[in-house]
């Protein structure tokens, strides 16, 4: 009797555990497809390389991405990898991309600032000389670094995607401060600001304008700059960029566990044979 | 088990050495030659991959402390660099903190076994300490590191758990003061972590080899938990073990491999991608899943120092366990009623587990709102926790001692060769209980 109640309250317990939580939390991001996803995926290289336009001539402007280096740009995986080129610094189209951005250094000479084109070896230049500056410039919020935004968001592509298409005018009855812009995909607390009827509307407000809008970049392969398309190829380049050497992970991968299969295997059968005559 | 050695040495030099020291000799003793209980079954396999799990992470972290800089302005930047510029370096570094994954997997399971085969109990009780010891610099040895890279998980993480020790009266402000090396969690702290988990994996590494010294002093116990009693039970450790432990250890690493090559990130927090940063402090502080169950006992807890000491005590427990237990029988096969309760211990682990995770706050059952006890809401995980912690410590100060003097065991067989179906007379109906899981 006692035990069947033990027995009882356990399972009402697990159950309990199981179910999930409410509280105001953002919309969930939708789901894409990606190439990159399950474990054959590879990025898209055309993508890639309408990705990286997006982000040069449009998320570049306020987002640095300092981990990111022209010359991966031209690595196995990347954006401009040419098998012509294994070394990505010998790559013309690479060199000729970092040809086009001014960075900051120092005259050997004289030992003034000066502006310099960039080379495979430089890393992407910051938009903002220093954080306070990036701060003035965006009412006070920092735009992050993107190098490895993709893994520092829960949702990864899917988020940073449906964030960039996600921009709504706010329901009435939200107050939105100058300089704040409503998202029902970033995560916030609007109680405060709601002085509307029901529930308080999900998402939450960010320095960010909506950074996309139809032919806002012209790609270069004739695709269609709707901002859905936009948002899913700059998403597919951040992702990249956080995770270059993904291509070279899974294929390593598909040969490790090969080889720990057959190893699994053989090592079975030796474990069946050496024991086949104890009883046990 | 220990004494009789039957190591001879086969060539000139080993008998010239074995007068010297007899290094061969013991290797020999240990892991060829020593008598293994025939009917271990898989759960036995755990030490082994433990061993191997170990070995991973001093390997790997060598190799990642080659190219880290243990400095707040760098630390986060090289970890990065190790898994863009490194050749190989995403592939050290993801074995590294999925191995630490793996190697809380591992040990949870041979704690597990530990407990329903009764393997603590006489004569293993040092064995079993040793052992306890371990799990605790495990666990000493993964915050530090997870500290390392510097993410905001990494730093608030840090915070939250240094700041605990604050909580113990007189001595607790200089012990959070000598554990900064200052007065918050900044470059000082980063560095003695970094130190002290360099340090922790090789002292782990020596109380293993205690471990498994113990181990060979008292001998293995066994899914029936009857001590050896004849040759018939067992058979050398090579090749019988060292081919079934090398068979699980495989699928361990297919696993492992999983985890490293197709999905790395699945088992951290977004949140450690981004760089510490003490001015922003994370919706949402949560520790790595295998701390998550002490996590809720901590915060189960309405005082800080209590939940503190609740926390420690949560381990500290385990320690004492072999004399908390009166039972004369090792193994849960033979112990029906203790095998019930030990089953919902595990349940009460595992939600504590997923409390642990979720604000202390929230509801269980969405948009149910119940009535206040104390300081929360009766339907909230604060108070699921709170249920699964008196659970945790009865379990092992009240049921445990009770149970070993009023429960009636099954009958247990004579010896590991001698079926308890052999003796049809003394066994009730239905006694064996699962005898298809011997082996
Ligand atoms: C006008 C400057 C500006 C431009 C252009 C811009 N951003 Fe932002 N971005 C910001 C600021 C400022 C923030 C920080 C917002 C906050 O925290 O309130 C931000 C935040 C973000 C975030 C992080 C959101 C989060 O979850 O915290 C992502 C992702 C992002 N931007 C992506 C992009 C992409 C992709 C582009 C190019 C298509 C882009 N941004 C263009 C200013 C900009
Ligand atoms: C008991 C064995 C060990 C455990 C459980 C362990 C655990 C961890 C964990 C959880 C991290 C954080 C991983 C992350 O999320 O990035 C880490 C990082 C690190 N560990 Fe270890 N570790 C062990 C042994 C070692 C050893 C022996 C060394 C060096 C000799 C080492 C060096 C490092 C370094 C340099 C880092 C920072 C790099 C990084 O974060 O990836 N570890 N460790």
């Amino acid at each position: 009797m006692l035990r069947k109640g033990i027995a009882l309250a356990a399972l009402g317990l697990a159950l309990l555990a199981g179910s999930a939580q409410a509280a105001t939390h953002p919309k969930e991001p939708e789901k894409l497809q990606w190439s990159f996803e399950g474990p054959f995926g590879k990025f898209d290289q055309a993508q890639l390389q309408r990705g990286y336009k997006v982000y040069r001539e449009v998320c570049s402007s306020c987002h640095a991405m300092s981990q990111v280096y022209f010359r991966n740009l031209g690595q196995k995986g990347g954006p401009f990898y040419d098998s012509k080129y294994p070394n990505p610094n010998d790559n013309p189209y690479v060199k000729a991309l970092a040809a086009d951005i001014q960075v900051g250094d120092i005259d050997s000479e004289t030992g003034d600032p000066i502006q310099r084109p960039a080379t495979s070896a430089d890393h992407f230049p910051s938009p903002f000389p220093n954080e306070a500056a990036a701060r003035g410039a965006n009412g006070g919020a920092i735009p992050p670094d993107l190098s490895y935004i993709s893994k520092a968001r829960e949702g990864g592509p899917d988020y940073i995607y449906s964030l960039l298409i996600g921009y709504v005018n706010p329901p009435a009855g939200l107050t939105i401060q100058p300089g704040q812009h409503y998202n029902p995909y970033f995560p916030g607390d609007l109680t405060a600001s709601w002085t509307g009827k029901g529930h308080v509307p999900q998402g939450g407000v960010l320095a960010m304008p909506p950074p996309l809008s139809p032919d806002r970049v012209t790609f270069d392969d004739g695709t269609r700059s709707t901002v859905a398309q936009q948002s899913r190829d700059v998403a597919a380049f951040l992702a990249w960029a956080a995770e270059p050497k993904m291509e070279e992970r899974k294929s390593f991968g598909l040969a490790a566990m090969i080889y720990l299969l057959i190893l699994t295997g053989l090592v079975y059968a030796s474990y069946r044979r050496i024991w086949r005559n104890v009883a046990h | 088990m220990s004494g009789h050695s039957t190591y001879e040495p086969k060539t000139g030099f080993e008998r010239w050495l074995d007068l010297r020291l007899p290094i061969v000799r013991m290797a020999y003793d240990t892991a060829i030659e020593f008598p293994t209980p025939k009917n271990l079954n898989y759960w036995w396999t755990f030490g082994g991959i433990l061993a191997i799990c170990l070995m991973i992470q001093i390997v790997t972290g060598i190799i990642l402390v080659m190219h880290y800089v243990p400095h707040v302005d760098h630390a986060f930047q090289s970890v990065e660099r190790i898994m863009r510029d490194v050749n190989y370096g995403w592939l050290i570094r993801y074995m590294h903190a999925n191995g630490a994954s793996m190697f809380f997997v591992a040990v949870y399971i041979h704690i597990t076994r530990n407990l329903y085969y009764g393997s603590y109990k006489a004569p293993r009780e040092v064995l079993w300490i040793i052992g306890c010891v371990i799990y605790l610099l495990m666990m000493a040895t993964a915050f530090m590191g997870y500290v390392l890279p510097w993410g905001q998980m990494s730093f608030h993480g840090a915070v939250v758990i240094t700041n605990l020790l604050g909580a113990f009266p007189i001595v607790g402000e200089s012990i959070t003061t000598l554990l900064w090396g200052g007065f918050a969690v900044d470059n000082p702290t980063l560095n003695r972590f970094f130190a002290l988990h360099y340090l922790l994996p090789f002292m782990i590494a020596g109380l293993v080899a205690m471990h498994i010294w113990a181990l060979h002093v008292v001998g293995n116990n066994n899914p029936i938990g009857v001590n050896v009693k004849s040759k018939e039970d067992v058979v050398p450790f090579h090749p019988y073990y060292t081919v079934k432990d090398g068979f699980a250890i495989l699928v361990f690493m297919l696993l492992f491999a999983y985890f490293v090559f197709y999905n790395p990130n699945i088992l951290g927090h977004a949140d450690n991608y981004i760089p510490a940063n003490p001015l922003v402090t994370p919706a949402h502080i949560v520790p790595e899943w295998y701390f998550l169950p002490f996590y809720a006992i901590l915060r189960a807890v309405p005082d800080k120092l209590g939940g503190v000491l609740a926390m420690f005590g949560a381990i500290g427990v385990l320690f004492v366990l072999p004399w908390l237990d009166t039972s004369k029988v090792r193994s849960m096969r033979y112990r029906p009623t203790a095998r019930l309760y030990f089953f919902i211990f595990l349940v009460a682990a595992v939600v504590l587990g997923f409390c642990g995770a979720k604000l202390p706050d929230d509801p269980v059952i969405p948009g149910l709102t119940s009535f206040t006890v104390i300081d929360a809401d009766l339907n909230s995980y604060v108070w699921l926790s709170r249920l699964a912690t008196l659970y945790y410590f009865a379990y092992f100060l009240v049921i445990t001692p009770l149970l070993g003097l009023t429960e009636t065991p099954l009958p247990v067989p004579d010896s590991i060769s001698a079926p308890v179906l052999s003796h049809p007379a003394t066994t009730p109906a239905g006694a064996v209980a699962s005898p298809e899981k011997k082996g």
